[in-house]
């Protein structure tokens, strides 16, 4: 054991010159802080596309495909961008996946976190889009940004909540909520409905998702058949995995466009 | 005392001439001063067991807890000085976290337990610093099953079956050493504990006493956490129940 | 990168390298007037993309103090974090004097503030309006990097070159003859700004859908919420 690695730098608080968790089997050289060139986020790798989100009646539904693509390459078709932060909270992000799996194993820490030392008030969806909103603005000011669009779904004060925050901390709460593609073809869509309809039911909300996800498959050359779906309500969340747009879809009128020959 | 006037048990980084660290023997006492904790593995999970000396009846119920959450499958009972302890945990909790880091997977225990103990050992070896007066039980369910781990001040670490520190412990390990742990399941091991907790407390010394059980097993989804209340009732109930049973044995005998 | 760097044409660039912008441009009108024993700050409640709706029903103006209110607008995520750094500079503030801070010392905390970021700046126009120690009804200008003007009415945001000509008209009576600047009432001012945002978002797609108005005078607040066009 290197001697000198114990009087870390990490080092606890009540006695800085001391040994440090960690310092005893860590490899040499990790954690050398001292010439150390950082290069910064400046455009997304693998990326995954839209994400729709909308509130009804008494929950809040969220839906999101799972294509991991590589610039216009469709590398992996089964990612997962959608997961239960705690029983009042669904995170799924679009944009750069190793950012959003990055964030992901930093959120499910902080809740282990809070359930390991007895804090009872389990984090809600409010909490969760304010702690993003600061996260990603900080990132932003270090000019190393997290690259993604968040929706965060869940409940805040015992009522849906429905948040959206981006990779410079651009936050807001609405009744439906998109990201990518999807803020230009599935808000008008579930806007529509609601000038249409008023309230949503859970049957209504789950069709339009359907719909927009539909309606994205068709339109967006980046979005895939394959989706999830998060529904949380007060009884908690559940999320849909393996759901499969392609058999509602189809492709018989491509043979009657033309001009793009 | 041997060792008090020798001049060889000022520091921690000094042995005296017979190849003792006096300072380490030191915080071991402090651990032996310690309401009992005992833990017990059986072939589903670990039971931890906690005898809280109440020292006044001005503290709320509940207070100074003495059993932890180190990971959502790591439980610690401790014995000796509580924000020694406190401590110790704060850095288990960063070792759990840091392997999930670097792994992406739950800490075993074994490895914790190692962990923790190389940081323990740490503070043995300067004399600009003082050993914890605590040892720990590390109590987890991971992938090899239940796993027990005990650690003391002068940095040891072993697995046990069924292990008991602080001041009634020899009396609770010859208890421990009646039952046949591989036989029962946790949810039984919780009653037994409790029953030992009971019978080791020195109700003469020690008048108030709390006792906390947690568990850590397949019927808790592999999570460590206090038992539920109505097992926790139960097992008070049964504890009781023996004790007075016990004590009318001892009547009839008279 | 390189490709460009070395003369490449912008469609033989690599499709993927979409390049970072630390801002936004998310519109929003603010107008304050002040009176001379109140003070009327309103702004609009659309929060923009691009061509993007994001929100309908976002309200820019922030209640910094029972006599104090902000109304910013810009870049959303620098407006989002300057509240939340402005009203953590303010609980201190109560906590260390047992006071709240008058509105002048929030107009000025507020100038320094937006100047310590002079070199990487909140990207946000804001407007600052109170009841002043006098009882007088006091409004702050700013521009982002944190000069501070105090007047008598202001526009700021999205729509400030719709708006501001209107008030200088309206209210300063400039350069016009035998004009009489008017006295400023609730009514006229309450009309002057439904007058004002209808105008703006009639011809400015990042102004519209509503406005919400607030009055403080010495006896407290009041809110109001006026329907705008929502295309």
């Amino acid at each position: 054991m290197d001697v000198g690695r114990m009087f870390g730098e990490v080092a606890p608080p009540l006695w800085s010159g001391g040994p440090a968790p960690g310092g005893f089997y860590s490899f040499p050289g990790t954690n050398n802080k001292q010439h150390e060139t950082k290069t910064h986020t400046m455009y997304p790798s693998t990326s995954g596309t839209s994400v729709v989100g909308l509130v009804y009646d008494g929950g809040v539904m969220l839906g999101a495909d799972t294509l991991g693509s590589y610039g216009s390459l469709a590398r992996f078709r089964n990612v997962e961008r959608t997961f239960k932060v705690t029983d009042k909270a669904v995170l799924t992000c679009s944009g750069d996946i190793a950012d959003y799996q990055f964030i992901r194993e930093v959120i499910e820490q902080k809740v282990r976190d809070d359930e390991i030392s007895g804090f009872t008030p389990v984090l809600n969806a409010g909490a969760l889009h304010c702690w993003l909103t600061r996260v990603l603005y900080n990132r932003r000011s270090r000019f190393d940004p997290l690259w993604l669009e968040c929706v965060v779904a869940g409940f805040k004060d015992d009522k849906p909540f429905l948040g959206y925050v981006d990779k410079i901390g651009t936050a807001f709460e609405a009744q439906e909520v998109a990201s990518g593609f999807g803020m230009h073809m599935a808000i008008p869509m579930i806007r529509e409905a609601r000038e249409k309809k008023g309230n949503l039911t859970r049957d209504d909300a789950r069709k339009l998702l359907v719909d927009c996800l539909k309606v994205l498959y068709y339109r967006d050359c980046r979005a895939h058949f394959k989706y999830q779906v998060a529904d949380v309500t007060a009884e908690g969340v559940k999320i849909e995995n393996d759901l499969n747009l392609k058999p509602d879809t189809s492709w018989s009128i491509a043979n009657f466009v033309r001009g793009y020959e | 005392m041997s060792s008090i006037g020798t001049g060889y048990d000022l520091s921690a980084s000094q042995f005296s001439p017979d190849g003792r660290v006096f300072q380490v023997e030191y915080a071991q006492k402090a651990v032996e001063n310690s309401g009992t904790a005992i833990s017990l593995r059986c072939k589903d999970g670990v039971v931890l067991a906690i005898e809280k000396i109440v020292s006044s009846k001005l503290y709320e119920r509940g207070a100074n807890k003495r059993i932890f959450n180190v990971d959502t499958h790591v439980g610690m009972a401790c014995a000796g000085l509580l924000a020694d302890a406190r401590a110790i945990v704060n850095v288990g909790r960063i070792e759990a976290a840091n392997y999930r880091e670097e792994y992406g997977r739950p800490i075993p225990c074994k490895t914790l337990g190692e962990r923790v103990s190389n940081y323990l050992h740490a503070y043995t070896l300067y004399s600009a610093v003082r050993p914890f007066g605590c040892s720990v039980m590390i109590g987890a369910h991971d992938e090899d099953g239940p796993q027990l781990y005990l650690l003391d001040p002068s940095g040891l670490c072993y697995g046990y079956s069924g292990c008991a520190i602080g001041k009634a412990k020899q009396n609770a390990k010859t208890e421990i050493e009646k039952l046949k742990l591989n036989d029962l399941t946790c949810r039984e091991l919780v009653k037994e504990a409790a029953k030992i907790i009971y019978l080791v407390h020195d109700e003469v010394k020690d008048r108030l006493f709390e006792m906390e059980l947690s568990w850590v097993c397949e019927e808790s989804g592999g999570r460590h956490q206090l038992v539920p209340d109505a097992l926790y009732k139960e097992a008070e109930r049964y504890a009781k129940a023996a004790l007075e049973e016990d004590s009318s044995d001892e009547d009839e005998e008279m | 990168m390189s490709l460009a760097v070395m003369g490449g044409a912008d469609y033989m660039r690599d499709p993927r390298k979409h390049h970072f912008h630390p801002y936004a441009d998310n519109g929003g009108t603010s107008v304050a007037i002040a009176g001379d024993d109140f003070v009327m700050i309103a702004s609009d409640t659309r929060l923009t993309r691009g061509f993007n709706i994001l929100s309908r029903d976002q309200g820019k103006v922030l209640g910094l103090t029972p006599k104090t209110m902000m109304a910013s607008s810009g870049c959303w995520a620098d407006v989002l974090t300057l509240k939340k750094v402005l009203n953590a500079r303010l609980t201190m503030y109560s906590h260390e004097h047992h006071d709240v801070m008058s509105t002048t010392a929030v107009a000025q905390l507020l100038s320094t503030m937006l100047y310590w970021r002079r070199f990487f700046p909140y990207y946000v126009s804001n407007i600052l309006a109170g009841i002043d120690e006098e009882g007088k009804g006091v409004v702050y200008h700013y521009d982002p990097v944190g000069h501070m003007e105090k007047l008598a009415f202001s526009a700021t945001g999205a729509s400030v070159a719709q708006i501001q000509p209107l008030l200088d008209n309206q209210i300063g009576a400039l350069n016009m003859k035998d004009a009489t600047p008017p006295t400023i009432t609730k009514e006229l001012a309450r009309q002057l700004i439904h007058d004002a945002f209808v105008s703006a978002a009639e011809r400015d797609i990042n102004t519209g859908d509503g406005i919400l108005i607030h009055t403080i005078t010495k006896d407290g607040r009041t809110d109001e919420k006026v329907k705008l066009r929502r295309d």
